[in-house]
């Protein structure tokens, strides 16, 4: 009846945003969702089983544990196979998931097995008439879209840094236990994980990161975008791009911002030398502050952007380094 | 091998988005479509693949016959045919993936590929739940790929990808059949050529209608987001970078 929030380890803890999830899940089940309670699940190796206990100060009544061997890393058919069990042994008629590259994958796999709609990247929930009720940006957030459930059972996932995190119990340790009754064998799942490397741009993922340094066309070559990642380390934040110099090859794919690249939503998000494209604004527009640096006053990120210096990036961007350097 | 490659059609990514009159979907007055940019890549992908080995690369569409002139596109890029499976109306992502998980499944084909997701509703479900109905492997959001002995591969084939995730790459082995969602950077989609739009012409696009079973979501509104603050430019030049610095620290307290 209760609510099941689906945790993500990483290096031996549990990601804030899981946290988040469980927040936002005692929150609604204190408001009448489900029959009150919020149940939490990890799925990972045996040693991680006391780390999510600390789910309780946010919440969660109890934990199920899901250990396996091969749990270090996500493995999607083994994953899938736990959280139905755990929906099953609950009878959860909620389940939750952060919308992290795991949550993703996950989340419509269990869907599909358990016949549940499924609302995707959720930026805000409700319980309306006893229901749950999500709202989603659509259209790379050029719309907001809200849904209701006529499934039986109704899954969100929720997205990262956009749910409070909040200690309802504080000092509180959830119960954790044993999850019963699925099935471990490996020789079962259709893909196995195998390995993972590092591609990282900076201290986090752009989808993950406090502060974003944005570089565009305007910094005229690759060479100079030592000035991005100057600034970048100053700040403590991750370095993103617009498309138009990852197509030109000057920066990694995996770093562009926009409708066909990553959504962010940082506290700080500062873009130099880009012009504000509606695909790129699409990625960004959610960042709680925005700082603009273009020469072009005329430039649409100028609308935008909260804070804006009208200037050429190759004078101000070092000025502002030096400034925020003075800052520590 | 045969491929499947699940195709949408989407609204162009420059669309200025207008509600409709029914305050639940996009009003489509004066929208352009485009071919969902990740299932382009999709495309690209199987094309590769039947250039290297052999076989019929068929796109399904779960929409309306509105949709056709997308698809040629689509053909025209090089798919051998179509099948559009029609339905009335907005379909949830569980029904859209019943209709195309029923299809593939009386068709023969080893490998599904499809977009991380489709940029109208962003919801990227559709590849992976097809998947678990028509119980495949299943890798997502996936920048490399790699099937061992393509010439002839078929079921059993083992395949390696390398699909994303915060701040690094995973790696996932699994055998044909499956199902591959595509993300940016797996390759390069060509552009159609003249022979190509001329051949579209004549590729077949077979409509059928869409078996999607009951609704799991309702759509109960659709709004634009709230207007931002209207921005504000600090100053011109070096001059405004520590009035940028003042504001951001004690008005906007982000650093
Ligand atoms: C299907 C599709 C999907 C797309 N998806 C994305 C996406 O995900 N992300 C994305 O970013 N784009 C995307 N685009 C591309 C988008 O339309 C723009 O082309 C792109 O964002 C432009 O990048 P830019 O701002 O770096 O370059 P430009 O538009 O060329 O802007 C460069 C800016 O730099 C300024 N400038 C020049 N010199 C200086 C200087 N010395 N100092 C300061 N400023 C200077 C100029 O005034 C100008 O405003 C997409 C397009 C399509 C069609
Ligand atoms: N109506 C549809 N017809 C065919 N393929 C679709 C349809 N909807 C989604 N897909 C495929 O599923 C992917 C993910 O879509 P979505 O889950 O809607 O974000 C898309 O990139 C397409 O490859």
């Amino acid at each position: 009846m209760g609510i099941l929030v689906v945790l993500e380890a990483r290096d031996g803890e549990i990601k804030l945003s899981s946290f988040e999830a469980v927040s936002e899940a005692r929150r609604l089940a204190d408001a009448g969702l489900g029959g009150g309670e919020v149940v939490a699940l990890l799925c990972g190796p045996a040693a991680v089983a006391g780390v999510a206990a600390h789910s309780g100060a946010y919440g969660a009544d109890r934990v199920y544990h899901a250990a396996h061997e091969a749990f270090g890393r996500y493995q999607p058919d083994g994953f899938a196979g736990a959280v139905v069990a755990a929906q099953q042994v609950t009878s959860a008629l909620h389940v939750f998931f952060s919308a992290t590259a795991m949550g993703k994958d996950l989340a419509p796999r269990v869907a599909a097995r358990l016949q549940a709609g499924l609302a995707s990247d959720c930026t805000a929930l409700a319980v309306e008439g006893g229901k749950l009720v999500a709202t989603r940006p659509v259209y790379a957030g050029k719309a907001i879209q809200r849904v209701a459930f006529t499934s039986g059972v109704a899954l969100a996932s929720l997205r990262p840094k956009l749910f409070a995190l909040t200690e309802h119990r504080p000092g509180a340790s959830a119960p954790v236990e044993a999850l019963a009754g699925f099935n471990f064998e490996a020789s079962a799942w259709r893909v196995m994980t195998t390995g993972t490397s590092a591609a990282t741009s900076g201290p986090a993922d752009l989808t993950e990161a406090d502060i974003i340094v944005s570089g565009g066309r305007g910094l005229k070559g690759p060479e100079n975008f030592h000035l991005i990642e100057e600034l970048a380390a100053a700040l403590g934040a991750t370095v993103g791009a617009s498309r138009a110099v990852v197509d030109a090859g000057w920066r990694p794919h995996g770093e562009q911002v926009g409708q066909t690249g990553k959504t962010v939503s940082p506290k700080l998000y500062v873009a130099i030398g880009i012009s504000g494209a509606i695909q790129h604004l699409a990625g960004m527009s959610s960042s709680r502050t925005i700082v603009a640096i273009n020469k072009d006053a005329d430039a649409p990120i100028f609308k935008l952007a909260n804070y804006g210096i009208v200037g050429d990036a190759f004078e101000v961007v070092p000025a502002l380094t030096e400034a925020v350097k003075k800052l520590q | 091998m045969n491929i499947a490659v699940l195709m949408k059609p989407v609204p162009s990514t420059d669309t200025r988005v207008k509600v409709g009159p029914d305050g639940k979907q996009l009003d489509p007055a004066g929208v352009s479509l485009v071919i969902n940019p990740y299932d382009e890549f999709a495309l690209e992908a199987a094309l590769k693949l039947k250039e290297a080995g052999g076989g019929e690369v068929v796109l399904l569409t779960v929409g309306t016959s509105a949709w056709q002139p997308t698809i040629r596109n689509g053909l025209a890029m090089g798919a051998d045919r179509a099948i559009l499976l029609t339905a009335d109306g907005p379909l949830d992502a569980l029904q859209v993936a019943r209709a195309l998980a029923a299809e593939i499944a009386a068709g023969d084909f080893e490998l599904v590929l499809c977009g991380k997701q489709a940029v109208d509703d962003d919801a990227a479900q559709v590849g992976p739940m097809v998947a678990e109905l028509l119980e495949r492997a299943c890798v997502t959001v996936v920048t490399k790929l790699t099937i061992d002995g393509t010439g002839a591969a078929a079921a059993g084939a083992a395949c390696i990808a390398q699909r994303e995730i915060e701040g690094g790459l995973e790696d996932v082995s699994f055998a044909l059949p499956a199902v591959v969602s595509c993300q940016k950077g797996l390759n390069e989609p060509r552009y159609p050529s003249l022979k190509g739009i001329m051949a579209a012409k004549k590729k077949a696009i077979d409509e059928k209608p869409a078996q999607v079973g009951a609704p799991s979501i309702e759509v109960l509104s659709l709004t634009l987001p709230p207007d931002r603050p209207v921005g504000r430019i600090v100053g011109e030049g070096v001059a405004a970078v520590p009035e940028l610095v003042r504001l951001l620290r004690e008005e906007a307290k982000v650093i």
